[in-house]
């Protein structure tokens, strides 16, 4: 890639006034007037603002603009919390067979067995591997999971005749932890982690009480690093009555080694994009399956995929005490046909061959990195590792300037300033996906990227020199806003 | 060690790299989960499957439903069978675009940022407003994030939906709005519409928002400028939810008074899918767009000033705000999004009006086959490309009968609607030959 010397074209830029690349049959009944049959003050006045564009132009453009873009499929992308692992082809040409791309919803169920049957082995598989009772494939992402599961917790508790109002979050969580419990009419109890980047105990004791509903937890941690004290946690919380929430955001680092269901988690979601292999897409779609233990499955939303005994499935809509619906229909099934696809294609001895390449990986790269970067906590981490850049601040260099010189050497960078308890923290999530070459050449770009740091600190300060474009203003962005094109711009 | 496509690492690089490790076996790593939770047997799963054995289970899977071609479908509600060019699938099979993540670093995002940045533009242009989102779940969600919007903006707790709103989109509201401790009460239909009258009666100073689809979840086109009027009376804003092809001839939401406008994107590009991923299409003014839920594009230079793109107003977002955001939505459905955009690009403003055109003419046809063969319709308004048909006593016989010669003739009503019971919402796109109708028409007679 080298810097862009002209602006790449808006579609709307390579509009051209009668020019058009659809291809329609002819109407095939008699044609009526559009008038005659709408009611004539609701018809629009002027066509929309939509471009004319031939097809070659618009080919030309999608295409130029995956050029300016890097995937999975471009390079390294070891961002960490995402799971950025391959994303299979085989599913990809699995999810468009006309008898998946090409069911509505609404069909009768017997004309979509098939589709059903998938749904209702894919709850097990992953009921097996979470280690819980039953589950929901509705939720749309990770996030939603949340949500959902924590509905399905507020449920629980009112169901009991109890009103709790706390969901306590370590300081280490995601973003969308506190924002689904606030979605789900919770207050938010932030505690601290201990110095060895976990749960502190007696922080968690004093926040836990009569009005707790729940902790949320990712374990490992966004730290990756396994909460050794997991047992323990679970038996505070739930000797006050409050119930453990898994976030499955790094379930890659212990499948078939550990299940949230056997650590005392109650309700868990995982993301089929990051652990099962869907893809990204760029910002989603993702799906957000959710777990529960059996005392919570009255509460699953509605509709669950069940089987009758006559081996026939069906949407069952009839639960009285469920949370309600979620989403419209039933979940993204697209993704769930792919995370199918990957869990048979792995299979139980593939899974635990995941967790062990992705931690091998993720520790291999930490202790070939720890010469050169600070490590806050220094022990064996799980599927990823978050590294300091607080060293070279005396240099002027933060760890965005880190992050933007990565980008001259073709990978995506870490995840930065995240987690939030790690001063210029950057996570780096590897993967199983990825050989030791490419972890390797990796180091070496990092190694020196660390030399520069100190030695020719502006080469990192006015990073990248490579891509299309220089770094972007976002100051401006955000305090002027120019969200949509508009004609005279 | 068996080997597996998804896994690079052979024997001799695990063991190189343990070694560096200074440990012998890969357990060792695993070491700090504790015994007691740690789990000692496989888990159990069918055995891993080759990429020829997966194919074969996924396509047995995959014959065992009818898929749409090999059926005449008058199925819709919400999910609409539409022609999808072959560009869509061009573009967003680019792994470049699939493979990613959300847009997080600009200098190597460019093509999904710019891709999201048209898609705004798209959908404000569509839905005649003035900022759009990067799209979040679904147009069931979309619905339940603009009502969470609308009681933030104006500080109120109390939504009013009309019962000819999308059920289950009614239902994923009632979910929202519960988590908020939101009020939702439903606003009955007389002729399957909202009338004025019902509306008045439930308005109130409490009211945040009041929410309409057009055209409703019958087909029919309501009052929304008299709604709209009324509803701004007293303070509250209109929410408008709508269907994408519909407005290749229907005036826009925002032009008739929406303040928020929301969509099943699924109409555009995007395949059926038994439901999903689809994405939910929302816009809205100015003056809310520090509440839009979910990821925004904006414009901006870099440093020499060339024109790029970045993820903005981020401030309002789950990673910076955390329990304070508007939302707690992370990924969204970016892809789906991609693929509306393509289809919009390509079909234009006179490929989009021609298909709803079609769907419009085809729909009346149909409807005026259907009434020739017994069956009535049920409701006086004009509609768009579904309409409510009633069958008589034995509508859900006729209804199975047909289905068991490949015809689905409808999504029967009784179970959203009891005074409906007799009823089917009937669809009719541009992919509905007049062959099937036609021969759809006889069979309908032959069973009335």
């Amino acid at each position: 890639m080298s810097r862009q010397t002209t602006d790449y074209p808006l579609i709307f830029e390579r509009s051209v006034a009668g020019r058009s690349g659809y291809s329609l049959p002819e109407l095939d009944v008699p044609d009526v007037e559009t008038g005659a049959l709408l009611r004539q003050d609701y018809l629009r006045e002027a066509a929309p603002l939509l471009p004319e564009v031939s097809e070659v132009d618009l080919i030309r453009h999608y295409t130029g603009l995956s050029k300016r873009n890097h995937g999975v499929d471009s390079g390294f992308y070891p961002l960490g919390s995402c799971t950025m692992k391959y994303n299979p082809k085989r599913n990809e040409a699995a999810v468009r067979l006309p008898g998946f791309a090409l069911i509505h919803p609404y069909q009768p169920e017997k004309s979509v067995q098939g589709a059903l049957e998938l749904m209702y082995s894919l709850q097990g598989y992953l009921a097996e591997i979470t280690g819980m009772d039953a589950v929901s494939l509705q939720p749309a992402a990770g996030a939603a999971g949340e949500w959902t599961g924590l509905m399905m917790i507020r449920a629980y508790h009112e169901r009991r005749g109890e009103h709790r109002t706390k969901v306590i979050v370590p300081d280490s969580a995601h973003g969308t932890n506190p924002a689904s419990a606030a979605m789900a009419g919770f207050t938010i109890v932030t505690i601290r982690s201990d110095e060895r980047g976990a749960v502190d105990l007696d922080a968690l004791k004093s926040a836990v009480d009569s009005d707790t509903a729940a902790l949320m937890l990712t374990n490992p941690s966004t730290l990756g690093l396994f909460e050794e004290s997991i047992v323990e946690i679970a038996d505070i919380v739930h000797a006050a009555g409050g119930l453990l929430y898994y976030d499955g955001a790094n379930a890659n680092a212990i499948l078939g080694y550990a299940r949230p269901g056997d650590m005392g988690f109650d309700v868990v979601h995982l993301n089929l994009h990051k652990t099962f292999s869907t893809p990204h897409g760029g910002g989603g779609p993702g799906s957000g399956p959710v777990g529960v233990k059996a005392a919570l499955i009255p509460f699953l939303p509605v509709p669950t995929v069940a089987k009758r005994s006559d081996g026939s499935f069906h949407l069952d809509e009839d639960r009285p005490l469920s949370i309600g619906k979620v989403k419209g229909f039933y979940g993204n099934f697209g993704i769930l046909v792919r995370a199918y696809a990957y869990i048979r294609t792995m299979g139980p001895d593939g899974l635990k061959r995941v967790a062990e390449d992705a931690v091998l990986n993720a520790n291999y790269l930490l202790r070939r990195l720890s010469a050169y970067y600070h490590v806050p906590f220094d022990r064996v981490c799980k599927h990823e590792f978050v590294l300091s850049g607080k060293s070279f601040k005396s240099h002027g260099v933060k760890t965005l300037d880190i992050a933007k010189r990565i980008l001259d050497f073709g990978y995506h960078p870490p995840t930065i300033y995240f987690p939030l308890n790690v001063e210029e923290a950057m996570m780096i999530e590897p993967t199983e996906s990825e050989s030791m070459e490419t972890l390797d050449a990796f180091v070496d770009v990092m190694i020196r990227i660390a030399r520069e740091a100190e030695e020719t600190p502006d080469v990192v300060k006015m990073a990248p020199h490579e891509t299309v474009i220089d770094r972007l203003d976002e100051t401006t962005a955000a305090r002027s806003p120019i969200l949509r094109h508009t004609p005279e711009q | 060690m068996k080997p597996f496509s998804y896994i690079p690492n052979t024997v001799a690089d695990r063991a190189h790299m343990l070694r560096s490790l200074e440990l012998s076996r890969v357990e060792e790593l695993f070491a700090d989960i504790p015994a007691s939770v740690r789990l000692d047997r496989p888990m159990n799963l069918p055995a891993s499957a080759s990429e020829w054995e997966l194919m074969k289970e996924l396509k047995g899977l995959a014959e065992r439903n009818v898929h749409l071609e090999d059926a005449i479908s008058f199925l819709g509600a919400g999910a609409y069978h539409h022609f999808i060019p072959s560009v869509v699938d061009a573009v967003i099979g680019r792994s470049e675009f699939y493979t990613a993540y959300t847009p997080y670093q600009p200098e190597i995002s460019q093509g999904i940022l710019q891709a999201i940045f048209e898609y705004q533009t798209l959908v404000a242009n569509l839905l005649g407003l003035e900022v759009s989102n990067a799209s979040v779940y679904d147009g069931a969600t979309a619905l339940g994030e603009a009502a969470l919007m609308a009681c933030s903006h104006t500080r109120r707790k109390q939504v009013l939906v009309a019962r000819t709103v999308h059920p289950d989109h009614r239902a994923v509201l009632r979910t929202y709005a519960a988590g908020q401790a939101i009020g939702v009460t439903e606003l009955a239909m007389s002729d399957g519409q909202l009338t004025l009258r019902d509306l008045e009666r439930e308005l109130s100073d409490d009211t945040a928002a009041v929410i309409i689809q057009y055209p409703n979840f019958f087909g029919s086109v309501e009052d929304v400028r008299e709604i709209a009027q009324r509803v701004h009376a007293r303070g509250a804003l209109l929410i408008v939810s709508t269907y994408p092809v519909a407005l290749g001839l229907l005036e826009a939401p925002g032009s008739l008074g929406a303040d928020i406008a929301v969509a099943e994107g699924q109409s555009l590009g995007n395949s059926l899918s038994f439901g999903g991923p689809y994405l939910g299409v929302m816009a809205t003014t100015s003056a809310l767009l520090r509440r839009l839920p979910g990821r925004i594009a904006g414009q901006t230079k870099d440093r020499d000033g060339r024109r790029g793109f970045v993820l903005t107003l981020q401030a309002r977002e789950q990673h910076i705000r955390r329990e304070k955001a508007s939302s707690n939505i992370c990924s969204n459905q970016a892809l789906n999004a991609l693929a509306a955009s393509v289809y919009l690009s390509y079909m234009g403003p006179n490929g989009l009006r021609e298909v709803a055109r079609q769907c419009l003419v085809k729909a009346h046809y149909a409807s005026d086959r259907f009434t020739a063969a017994g069956a009535e319709l049920a409701f006086t308004g004009s509609y768009f490309n579904e309409f409510v048909l009633r069958l008589g006593t034995r509508s859900d016989h006729i209804v199975s009968a047909l289905a068991s010669e490949g015809i689905y003739f409808g999504v029967p009503l009784g179970r959203y609607y009891p005074e409906l019971e007799e009823h089917v919402l009937v669809t009719v796109t541009e992919v509905m030959p007049k062959a099937a109708i036609d021969h759809t028409a006889e069979r309908l007679e032959a069973m009335m």
